[in-house]
């Protein structure tokens, strides 16, 4: 018995992050193609790319500041040349978050690519109002965080923004919806709100659809990626690991596959995993869009590769978006040396002494790499608590951040010092220094922050 | 007459770690649903804050979904500030869930062919 209506809305997923792999989107639109072509009347297929975390945007508006035509996805070129005259040939609609901290940018950017391929010129449509960053939007956040703005250099000020302009703009035709700060699942949710024509408070499909975009959004990782550990979990062929599927139907309902003749696995457990992958309460999965409640969800294997979620409700959505600013954080600086054969470890211990003497006034996090490092506190304890075992390969690894430039470069000139001035054999120096990123959120009531899209139209050639 | 075996929890369950600020969620799926009921009785939330107690989790709250035999675990405070802020190496905690993953857990012998993996020889 086929757990889901048809004929099912199709949504592949190309990417789980920003710098994920270019060469995931062509087995996914390939499969998408052959679907279609062996489909019920009425099917349709959309390609979504999540290419934005928390800090991704904040560096995308540092490049847009350096170059006012960048600021959107790197590898934007890169993830849809392969595909697009593909997908504007079959009908694939394609909706993205890769527009980042410049969306009207990557549309220009698409539309010469699309040029350049020598295809008809698609119907693109920007997705706007994520971002905060305009002087009116910053003094209703001052208002917001008070005292917690002032002397802050601020970075980038985004709402997570929801499905309803993504759905607008399919409605009005887009062949691409380009967005920049959206909620994930939303790029999912946005395509079967218009598909289906679903209304805003339509909480259970909406929660399902949520679902569903949150087991696509992450990319390979329902799909055995980020899951293979030898002997407790094998995932066959991970180096050809496909990217997800997700069969739709009018109610929301969902099953999960993945794009023919490629590795990987989609599993009741992998499906498991990343359906509690970054959820809180399981009774109130925020999002714009809704608060999906998967409680009482259960999956079920329907055969290789395939997986039904089922028991997804939803409920009213928030009342306020959430709201991310970022700004300057100071330096951090890092630092490495290697110590190896007898008395390895016990010449690293005694180079972190070294530091911590010279280094006073940084906090320093001290790792002995291959006997305590990630597992570790920054403050220390576990590995005061960690007796000297004489391991004989040991990388010593220190960090430490400060808000003065200054101050953060001692760290890497005494770990270089190390060479001559610290304990016998080490080798191996490496430093870095990088600029951080500070985030302060909020929330803005719906009505503050207006959203909408607009069509780009492009001269003819 | 039924002897328990110890065994760490990676034979009895899976899991991954996810990140918010400085929040880490762990979910913990048991490989059988006749395993699940002792991950509710032995993996309280008091034992994974004790487990993460060098971390110094400033809350700990346990989920229990019984639908998918799996628990999601919620630790705020662990990621020394989270991504932006902690100094490790592992900004997000990715690795956390293979330091839970490592706890004893008992399990009586009736139900050890459930687990997953070899007996250590």
């Amino acid at each position: 018995m086929n757990p889901i209506d048809p004929p099912a809305l199709l949504i592949g997923c190309a990417a789980g992050f920003s710098g994920d792999r270019t060469d995931a989107a062509g087995p996914v639109v390939d499969t998408l193609i052959a679907r279609l072509a062996q489909g019920r009347a009425g099917q349709r297929a959309f390609l979504i790319f999540e290419t934005l975390a928390e800090r991704t945007l904040a560096l995308a508006q540092l490049r847009r500041r350096a170059d006012p035509a960048a600021g959107y996805e790197p590898l934007l070129d890169a993830m849809l040349r392969p595909v697009l005259a593909r997908c504007l040939a079959h009908g694939i609609r394609i909706v993205s978050n890769f527009g980042a901290a410049n969306p009207r940018a990557a549309a220009r950017h698409i539309a010469r690519l699309a040029r350049e391929l020598g295809i008809a010129p698609p119907k693109i449509a920007v997705v706007a109002g994520d971002d905060l960053s305009a002087p009116e939007q910053l003094a209703l956040l001052r208002r917001e965080f008070g005292t917690r703005m002032d002397g802050i250099r601020l970075v980038s000020a985004n709402a997570y923004i929801g499905a309803e302009p993504i759905a607008a703009a399919l409605d009005a035709g887009a062949q691409v919806v380009v967005c920049g700060r959206v909620a994930d699942p939303s790029l999912a949710v946005g395509p079967a709100m218009s598909h289906f024509g679903w209304r805003s408070d339509e909480w259970d499909k909406l929660g399902r659809a949520t679902m569903a975009g949150h087991l696509l959004e992450c990319g390979a990782q329902v799909c055995g990626g980020y899951f293979a550990d030898p002997g407790f979990k094998e995932v066959p062929g991970l180096a050809q690991v496909g990217f997800p599927i997700a069969e739709i139907d009018a109610e929301g309902r969902c099953i999960i596959g993945k794009a023919d003749h490629t590795g990987g696995l989609v599993s009741e457990a992998t499906v498991k995993e990343q359906l509690l992958y970054e959820v809180h309460d399981p009774a109130g999965y925020l999002t714009p869009d809704v608060v999906a409640d998967i409680t009482d969800a259960q999956v079920e294997g329907l055969g290789p590769d395939r997986v039904a979620l089922h028991g997804v409700r939803g409920h009213a959505r928030p009342s306020h978006y959430k709201v991310n600013v970022c700004h300057e954080g100071g330096w951090l600086a890092e630092g490495e040396i290697s110590y190896a054969g007898p008395r390895a470890e016990a010449r690293a211990r005694l180079a972190a002494d070294v530091l911590r003497e010279r280094l006073d006034g940084l906090a320093l996090r001290v790792d002995l790499i291959g006997a305590l490092s990630i597992l570790g506190d920054d403050a220390g304890g576990a590995l005061a608590a960690t007796p000297d075992a004489g391991l004989r390969d040991i990388r010593l690894r220190v960090a430490a951040a400060h808000a003065d430039r200054a101050q953060a470069e001692r760290l890497a000139r005494e770990v270089t010092a190390l060479y001559t001035c610290g304990p016998a054999g080490g080798g191996g120096v490496r430093t870095t220094l990088t600029p951080r990123l500070n985030t302060l959120s909020c929330l803005l009531p719906r009505e503050a922050v207006p959203v909408g899209f607009e069509m780009i139209e492009e001269p003819a050639q | 007459m039924s002897h328990d075996i110890t065994v760490p929890l990676y034979r009895v369950a899976h899991g991954r770690t996810g990140d918010k600020g400085d929040r880490s969620n762990i979910s913990v799926i048991a490989w059988h649903p006749s395993l699940f009921p002792l991950l509710v009785a032995q993996l309280t939330p008091e034992r994974v804050a004790e487990r993460f107690r060098h971390r110094s989790p400033s809350r700990v709250q346990r989920f229990v979904l019984p639908k998918l035999q799996a628990m999601n675990f919620v630790l705020d405070g662990v990621l020394d500030g989270g991504v932006n802020d902690a100094l490790n190496l592992d900004t997000h905690g990715k690795a956390l869930s293979f330091l839970l993953l490592d706890m004893p857990i008992d399990v009586p012998q009736s139900l050890a062919p459930l687990l997953a993996g070899d007996a250590p020889s």
